[in-house]
């Protein structure tokens, strides 16, 4: 084979018949992935297997003018999934909440309105009383309408994995309740064209009743339930250890990761990963410390390869324990050395923006007299003292390592920012000086889409006692473990107010 | 009782002798002291002199031994079997209290109502 030949070929040679199969992976520069003659010209027949295949060959994956390589196919998938296939499920749900709540809200109507319609001449004449539950009729429907538009008609804050448990059985109740008081009113009332309007109306009013009460379960079911605390949750940041302790009602997984995920964005300082990168170079400097060779050679065991590996980690420990080891002094002197260099920096950057705040100021009125190329807006104000203290901050921000988190631009907005609300100079640095929660950030930093949650238990399943599962986003997962808050014994102990009796104490009294 | 310093202690001092009274593995005397050299005389409410660091009774179980034999409360014990007590501190004034082998305690008190009878005594008219 060519050294320059740039396919690849497997060949097999088929003692029985010399038949030649060749896989061909294409380049840039071929066109057809198919293309059994190509192989068979270049073949080697008969023989073994080159020996030198492995050295020779080259595999890449490419992509020609007419075929799709993997990486395609998977990014497509995610477009696909990310524009349609979310969306559609959303407008779904939205979809089929519109349709039950016009087919809820029409039903009371059509039920009054049919036999205006079909029978007018047989129909009794609305009395008194019944045009009163016409207005009864009336109100609830207004009550009814709003309360469902209050309840259902929020915007969702996210799309879960499964269908919420509860609202699908509501949605199927009310189905199957208008359902049935749909049949019952074409069996019992339309076939027998019943003359009786004003039961018809109290029929409609009992419906709507019904509707209202099914809606007043609604709101327990979905609201008032889990408001109770009944867990408390310990969420853990895996990558820094970073940990809160939250309490939650009786939910299912899914919901609970849902308001963790929103207590997350709001209580976690942001991830940053630039903070990590020391402790790896420590752990692979402790791995690269010691190598293992074994001496013995295979042995006679039937899973040597298991054995081996084994024996070779037990060596390894004990060699570590064994070891002097002064990784532990350069950590601290290390650690030292970094807090005094960002105290430094800190220092210098403070004096640094309380110098530049000082150098404007609000226009007062008695100077609206200046020529108008001095008044300057915000944010050409924030321009104006930006450059006098971009490098200090810089240079801090590199130290702390968080020079990836903000921009020029998000610098010069959060400045103008603090200028327009008469923020001191020490309010503005607070936001560099500690890393804050995640949606302080750009929205790039929110990976709000990527969240996936790991669980052992089935997602729609209620949070237990001892429950744990895992949310994962791109560098790190918080992991999530459950426990039920005790049950609280009180008990009562009356204290008569006239008890309260006093008597004079020297400092230490001994009684002999 | 006042103390005046450089001059030696003056007092008029009633002698009370207390029987122990064994309660169990204990000798008990029925009664509190309080007071001490390493004390804060400050909170002594039994004290004139606020100043005075000295051992002060501060209770008195009733129809114990002490109460038997006549202790009061707010009395300052000035020696217990000839230990003086006015300058000590009080784990010394309660270990020469609480000796296991001493079952009668001897102790010289003083308060302010003897000066008074004294001083009454002496002012009035000798018997004719």
């Amino acid at each position: 084979m060519e050294a320059g030949d740039r396919t690849l070929q497997v060949l097999e040679v088929c003692e029985a018949s010399e038949e030649i199969k060749g896989v061909i992976v294409t380049t840039e520069e071929d066109s057809n992935t198919n293309s059994p003659p190509l192989a068979s010209c270049r073949s080697t027949t008969k023989t073994s297997q080159d020996d030198n295949w492995g050295e020779t060959t080259t595999a890449i994956t490419g992509t020609s003018e007419h075929s799709l390589s993997q990486e395609d196919i998977v990014r497509i998938t995610k477009d696909l999934e990310d524009s349609v296939g979310l969306n559609c499920r959303r407008y779904l749900t939205r979809i089929l909440a519109v349709i039950l709540g016009v087919l809820v809200l029409l039903t009371p109507l059509a039920f009054l309105v049919l036999p205006h319609l079909l029978w007018p001449d047989k129909l009794q004449k609305c009395g008194t009383a019944c045009e009163g539950l016409y207005i009864s009729i009336a109100f609830k429907l207004l009550i009814l309408l709003l309360a469902v538009w209050g309840l259902f008609f929020r915007p969702p804050r996210a799309s879960l994995p499964r269908v919420f448990a509860f609202r699908a059985l509501l949605s199927v109740l009310v189905l199957l309740f208008v359902i049935s008081y749909w049949l019952f009113y074409a069996v019992r009332i339309l076939e027998a064209q019943d003359a009786d309007y004003q039961g018809i109306v109290q029929y409609a009013v009992s419906l709507v009743d019904a509707l209202l009460f099914i809606h007043y379960l609604a709101v327990v079911l979905l609201e008032l339930r889990q408001l109770q605390p009944c867990f408390s949750v310990c969420v853990t940041r895996s990558t820094d250890g970073e940990t809160r302790h939250y309490n939650l009602g009786q939910l299912s997984i899914q919901q609970a990761a849902l308001a963790i995920i929103e207590h997350y964005y709001s209580d976690f300082p942001v991830h940053n990963p630039a903070l990590l990168s020391a402790s790896k170079s420590r752990a692979a400097k402790h791995l690269a410390g010691l190598k293992v060779y074994n001496v013995d050679g295979p042995g006679p065991g039937n899973n040597p390869a298991a054995g081996l590996a084994h024996s070779q980690s037990r060596a390894m420990i004990a060699a570590a324990a064994r070891r002097r080891d002064t990784s532990h002094n350069e950590l601290y002197y290390e650690e030292a050395e970094h807090e005094r260099r960002v105290r430094k920096r800190k220092a210098r950057l403070v004096v640094a923006v309380e110098e530049a705040f000082t150098h404007i100021k609000r226009m007062q009125e008695e100077e609206q007299k200046k020529s108008p190329g001095d008044v300057m807006d915000p944010r050409e104000a924030a321009q104006a003292i930006f450059p006098s203290m971009a490098r200090a901050l810089q240079k801090y921000l590199r130290t702390t390592k968080q020079q990836h988190c903000h921009s020029m631009e998000s610098i010069q907005q959060h400045l103008a920012f603090c200028i327009t609300n008469n923020m001191t100079p020490k309010a503005f640095l607070e936001s560099y000086l500690t890393p804050g929660p995640t949606l302080q950030y750009s929205r790039d930093r929110w990976l709000a889409r990527q969240w996936t949650l790991i669980s052992e238990a089935s997602v729609t399943s209620g949070l237990r006692d001892g429950t744990v599962f895992l949310l994962k986003c791109v560098d790190f997962s918080l992991v999530i473990a459950a426990k039920k808050i005790p049950f609280v014994q009180m008990s009562e102990e009356y204290i008569d107010p006239k008890s309260h009796k006093f008597v004079l104490r020297l400092q230490s009294e001994t009684s002999v | 009782m006042s103390f005046v310093p450089g001059q030696p202690v003056t007092a008029v001092v009633e002698r009370i002798e207390i029987q122990k009274l064994s309660q169990g593995p204990n000798l008990v005397l029925g009664f509190c002291i309080g007071g001490g050299i390493d004390q804060d005389p400050g909170q002594n409410p039994f004290s004139d002199d606020k100043a005075d660091k000295g051992i002060y009774v501060t209770r008195v179980s009733p129809g114990g031994p002490a109460d038997v034999a006549g202790l009061k409360i707010g009395d300052k014990i000035m020696q217990v079997n000839g230990w003086d007590m006015t300058v000590v501190t009080h784990d010394q004034a309660r270990k020469k209290l609480t000796k296991k082998n001493e079952h009668v305690v001897r102790l010289l008190v003083t308060r302010k109502t003897l000066e008074e009878a004294v001083k009454q005594s002496m002012s009035r008219p000798g018997p004719s």
